[in-house]
């Protein structure tokens, strides 16, 4: 994973609350096979709507997304993340996250920033005034700035500290074999197997 | 202090505890006891290990099944969409690569991967679950710690069999009293998720608890804890007892002789202490619930059948106004129809929070000897391709085709249209579904959440209806059929 410290871009203003994980991408596009090549499917059935923010410049080239409460609710499909990485996003900012996108942005460097409401409504405000404006998203400090606006936002410590240095999950969890090995010799033994197959 | 059941499970999983650094305690690391695969979310974990060139670590506690993408008509013939078919086929390469056993379209256990763990007595209390696929909460119902993951973390699974997880706060959900005839689990956790909201359980383990989830079948259970992740949690939780016990007993994987009774003994201590604090608590009357259904276009936003659509001005939250007006717009209603006057073109009776075996029991015996609303399109998806058998062997099946309903094969189907089973633009459908998201089961498709009971009556009265609705079955004079029904 590529090493992240601080973002800017175009910031995107999605004012709707509930954006689930169908609507970032229908699950359509769940056939493939392939970890990348999702652009196309982000908010697909959206961006059918030519008065969709996506199908406007500059928002177009937007990579900072601002959405509404609950966003990533539903389907734990990674996909979601997947297409707004493709597409070009680094971060999204929303004052609640359902957990399974959260965890899923975690591990594919998309930086889901968790920012109080109204701050969000502040950079709604500035980004619909003046189409273009850009979003920095520092890791650092834990911080958006916006035009004028300032605002902390939540991300905990150790998806923090993982985005910052680039690091593997699996990687990480590796180096813990021993303790991995040593607890499996200790579980009881009437827990269940899927092999051999019992007819 | 005393530990509440998702603790217990949590502690009796911990590899590894996570450091507190400052404030803020770093994840834990989570032994993983089973995990559940099917072809969607799982070709890119599977391409990931292969690249790093890592074997999967415990084939002998994964197991999987083809269900999101599966025909449900003529499936013994090639799957005609080409993309549908490399998937499936890549997840048989997949399997037969790593040495993971696999039920595959034909198979007597395959189905949707949320019936095929139970029904195998693959899912035990106290078990950690896990599978690329949000509803995996369902598990939960045997005291299980089940949760959906990423495809990222179902490759960390494959590799390492743990997960880093942070620590869960935990919620109580206490259902107290005895639900009405013809008011089903299905109802409760409609009206749990319209109380909460869809984030109301994000951050929370969930459990259900209180006479009137005791009183619950298994098979109840699961439909409870599987839409979990609709209030935002990412897993719910029933203690496991006697009703759990009698459930598993005899099913292939259910420890047998001096196992048993281990295994028996550990399970009756996954409960939550009397003295245990939860971090949040939630209190909800089974008596006074009534059949519940969906208006909008999230999981939330429902009210009872004998209510009406609400309108935008019944919402004093501003996103929440916005949110109705937008759904409303979507599910072309207006603001104040009774929910029962309207009308529906297809039913679906399917998926995992309502494909089982009493599903199917509690819908025919509504539509037994009565006639289906001629405009009505009613589809009958099996959970698992063994539930279908079962239903075959106590004739249900003849019920529901000379009802005029379509009798299908197994799988996920029409709750995300994966497959060819979707709804067309504008049409509506009530659906025992989970999600009625915007173009969740079709592109432009409006989708009703309802229980196997309302869809039942809806299927005969052709608008969303409850069995007290019906006018008696010819050559009766109960009037209210629903009195038949128990509490599901």
């Amino acid at each position: 994973m590529e090493k992240i410290t601080t973002h800017t871009g175009i910031g995107v203003p999605l004012r709707q609350s509930n954006i689930d994980t169908d609507q970032i991408i229908p699950a359509l596009y769940l056939k493939r096979i392939t970890r990348t090549g999702f652009e196309d499917a982000l908010f697909a059935q959206w961006r059918k709507d030519e008065d969709f923010i996506l199908n406007r410049e500059p928002y177009a080239r937007g990579s900072v997304l601002v959405a509404g409460p609950d966003f990533g609710t539903g389907s734990s499909r990674e996909h979601a993340v997947w297409a707004l990485k493709d597409y070009g996003f680094r971060a999204v900012l929303s004052s609640r996250f359902a957990d399974i996108f959260r965890g899923n942005s975690g591990k594919q460097g998309l930086v889901a920033a968790q920012v109080a409401q109204d701050d969000i409504e502040l950079i709604w405000k500035i980004l619909e005034r003046e189409p273009g404006t850009t979003v920095t998203v520092d890791l650092v400090s834990r911080s958006v700035q916006c035009g004028s606006v300032s605002a902390p936002f939540q991300l905990d410590d150790y998806t923090r500290w993982r985005l910052l240095e680039g690091l593997d999950d699996i990687g990480l969890t590796l180096r813990q074999e021993a303790h991995i090995t040593q607890f499996e010799a200790h579980r009881p033994a009437h827990k269940p197997t899927t092999l051999p197959v019992r007819t | 202090m005393g530990r509440t059941l998702a603790e217990k499970v949590w502690d009796a999983h911990v590899v590894r505890k996570g450091e507190v650094v400052g404030t803020e305690a770093q994840p834990d690391l989570l032994y993983i006891d089973l995990h559940l695969i099917h072809e969607v979310t799982s070709p890119q974990a599977f391409e990931g290990l292969r690249l790093a060139n890592r074997p999967l670590r415990r084939p002998d506690l994964t197991i999987a099944t083809e269900d999101h993408n599966t025909p449900t008509l003529a499936i013994d013939k090639p799957i005609a969409d080409p993309t549908s078919r490399t998937q499936i086929e890549t997840l048989r390469a997949n399997c037969r690569e790593f040495g993971v056993r696999l039920h595959s379209l034909g198979d007597a256990e395959q189905g949707i991967v949320h019936i095929i763990g139970p029904q195998l007595g693959l899912t035990q209390p106290g078990l950690t679950v896990v599978c690329g696929d949000s509803h995996t909460s369902t598990h939960g119902a045997f005291g299980a710690l089940a949760m959906g993951i990423g495809t990222s973390e179902v490759e960390h699974v494959m590799a390492t069999q743990t997960l880093s997880l942070k620590p869960f706060r935990t919620m109580g959900i206490t259902v107290e009293g005895t639900l009405k005839p013809g008011v089903t689990s299905k109802d409760i956790i409609l009206a749990i998720i319209a109380k909460i909201g869809t984030g109301g359980g994000q951050g929370y383990v969930l459990e259900y608890r209180g006479s009137a989830i005791r009183a619950l079948s298994m098979e109840a259970r699961m439909t409870i804890c599987n839409m979990s992740i609709e209030a935002g949690a990412r897993a719910g939780m029933v203690a496991p007892d006697e009703t759990t016990f009698e459930y598993l007993k005899g099913r292939p994987h259910a420890p047998q002789g001096a196992q048993w009774d281990a295994a028996v003994a550990d399970w009756r201590e996954l409960r939550t202490d009397d003295d245990a604090v939860f971090d949040a608590e939630v209190f909800l009357d089974a008596d006074d619930l009534e059949p519940f259904v969906t208006w909008g276009t999230n999981p939330g936003q429902g009210v009872s059948l004998s209510q009406a659509v609400p309108s935008p001005d019944d919402f004093a939250d501003e996103n929440d106004k916005a949110a109705c007006t937008r759904a409303l717009d979507y599910m072309a209603l207006e603001a104040g129809t009774p929910m029962k006057d309207i009308r529906v073109d297809t039913v679906f009776l399917g998926s995992c929070t309502n494909s089982r075996i009493e599903d199917l029991r509690i819908a025919a015996d509504i539509i037994r000897g009565r006639k289906k609303d001629p405009q009505i399109r009613m589809m009958v998806v099996p959970g698992s391709a063994r539930v279908r058998l079962e239903a075959e062997a106590e004739g249900l099946d003849r019920v529901f085709t000379d009802f005029g309903a379509e009798w299908r094969f197994a799988g996920c189907s029409m709750c995300l249209g994966m497959n060819p089973d979707q709804l067309a633009p504008g049409e509506r459908c009530a659906s025992t579904s989970n999600r009625n998201f915007e173009g969740r089961q079709g592109k432009g498709g409006r989708t009703h959440l309802v229980s196997p009971v309302v869809a039942a009556a809806t299927a005969v009265r052709g608008t969303l209806s409850s069995p007290s609705d019906l006018d008696p079955r010819p050559g009766t004079d109960v009037h209210a059929a629903g009195s038949t029904i128990t509490a599901a």
